[in-house]
């Protein structure tokens, strides 16, 4: 396996032109980018509102029980309903980013909900009796102190979007998928497996690269380990790593 | 709906293909799990590096994950093998942070009881320290189960035969029968596996059904 990889790799012919590796690695990322923009207008403001009044809390469960739905079916579905109704290269395009930002939407919204639900009473009471107004508690107090969580359900949303743009190469999406598919259906198995390496490498590239801006933006107050002290030191052992692994508990993989 | 009356045999053997594919990985990887988040949290060194490489695990995309088993395993790229230690991998990566985690939420006093009391070692773990983690346990084990089964359906491309064959044939040929039946099929089995866990941790749990009882 790892000679024909090596070969697949060295060959110049799959390092230009639209089939080749920095082309398809573009599109990925493009697709990625704009499913998570989009997720991220709607399921943002969302959760910070279910979390600052309390109100609809059902929009959380009922986007976390959505995620039994199969992406493969939801891709299907809405590629068959939509594609005929718009031409040319869109027909493709649109559905599948559809579906991506659908599926970003239950992380992003269960993060940004969990952190600010998560908010100590005292903190915003505090803020509340030195006389900021609503509005002023949520940007100053409720939305730094979510970050946090708000970043975990970020990074469970940019996951789940890669690994299911790839399985979108089904629905004739571009990307690194195209690799994953065509090489299937070739029975071209260095191909399938280039491109199941690209996936994972960029996968796993695009959470570090998100973990680093987590570990700008958060305060340090707010780090694992408590006011800025980032070391290894005996007593944080419990909590450090949290911020640095990659996020679990809020994403179910396509 | 006709669609569903006129196959509905098909659907059973795939919906059974479909149980086996999710449902032994999740088996596996809990039975797997269990030594490791122990050791996670008696050496709270090994912490850090457990978790960092689950988790590692954990961000590699299903579709590569399938693909790369045939060469990792030795095995041929049709196998049904690759996707059940592809999803006992998954398995494995979301439950040790949880079995480590849950280990670690029991309090310091009641171990100490326990161990007042001479519970020792794997006795003090298995009578004491493992009934009070399963509550957490049994929700990492839910949402395993749940991604699980909507990853399966993923193998379709790949030509490993179960509930997403469904939605692949529904969408190649356009029959919308077909492809609902399937999407309502994984649903459901989600929701029944669901089911199982919640009841399973309830009887394993009868304390937290006491009024006000808490662990």
């Amino acid at each position: 396996m790892i000679p024909s990889l090596v070969s697949w790799f060295t060959d110049p012919a799959n390092w230009s032109g639209e089939d080749g590796i920095p082309n398809r690695l573009l599109e990925h990322v493009a697709y990625t980018a704009e499913a998570i923009l989009v997720a991220a207008v709607v399921a943002i403001p969302l959760g910070l509102w279910v979390g600052h009044t309390g109100r609809a809390r059902w929009l959380v469960s009922l986007a976390n029980s959505a995620r039994a739905v199969p992406t493969l079916g939801l891709l299907f579905v809405v590629s068959l309903w939509l594609g005929p109704r718009i031409t040319g290269d869109l027909a493709f395009v649109v559905p599948s980013i559809i579906v991506l930002a659908l599926l970003a939407v239950p992380p992003l919204l269960a993060g940004t909900y969990a952190g600010v639900q998560a908010v100590d009473p005292a903190a915003r009471d505090a803020a509340k009796g030195v006389g900021m107004t609503p509005l002023q508690v949520l940007r100053q107090v409720e939305v730094p102190n979510a970050l946090p969580l708000l970043f975990s359900g970020v990074r469970s949303a940019v996951l789940q979007v890669v690994a299911t743009a790839s399985v979108a190469a089904v629905i004739s999406l571009g990307g690194l998928g195209r690799y994953l598919i065509d090489g299937i259906a070739l029975g071209d198995y260095p191909r399938a497996a280039a491109g199941a390496v690209l996936v994972a490498v960029l996968a796993v590239l695009l959470d570090g690269v998100f973990a680093l801006v987590q570990r700008r933006v958060v305060s340090p107050g707010l780090a694992p380990g408590g006011r800025g002290v980032s070391g290894r030191g005996k007593d944080s052992r419990s909590v450090e790593v949290e911020a640095d692994s990659p996020s679990t508990p809020v994403r179910a993989p396509a | 709906m006709t669609w569903l009356a006129d196959n509905w045999r098909t659907v059973l053997d795939l919906a059974l293909s479909h149980l086996y594919l999710a449902g032994i990985p999740l088996v596996v990887g809990l039975l797997v799990s269990l030594p490791l988040g122990w050791a996670a949290k008696r050496w709270s060194r090994s912490y850090p590096a457990l978790i960092t490489t689950t988790g590692l695990l954990y961000t590699i995309p299903s579709l590569a994950l399938f693909v790369l088993m045939p060469g990792v395993l030795g095995t041929k790229i049709l196998d049904p093998v690759n996707v059940v230690v592809a999803m006992t991998v998954y398995t494995v990566a979301l439950l040790v942070r949880t079995v480590a985690d849950g280990l670690r939420a029991v309090p310091d006093h009641i171990e100490q009881a326990a161990t007042a009391m001479g519970y020792r070692g794997l006795r003090r773990l298995l009578g004491v320290e493992l009934p009070l983690a399963v509550p957490v346990i049994a929700a990492g084990l839910r949402v395993a189960a749940v991604s699980n089964v909507s990853i399966v359906s993923v193998a379709s491309l790949l030509g490993v035969s179960q509930l997403g064959d469904l939605l692949v044939d529904g969408y190649n040929r356009v029959i919308w029968g077909e492809l609902v039946t399937g999407i309502l099929a994984c649903v459901t089995l989600a929701l029944l596996l669901d089911l199982v866990i919640v009841t399973g941790s309830r009887v394993l749990t009868p304390w937290l059904r006491v009024q006000g009882g808490r662990a």
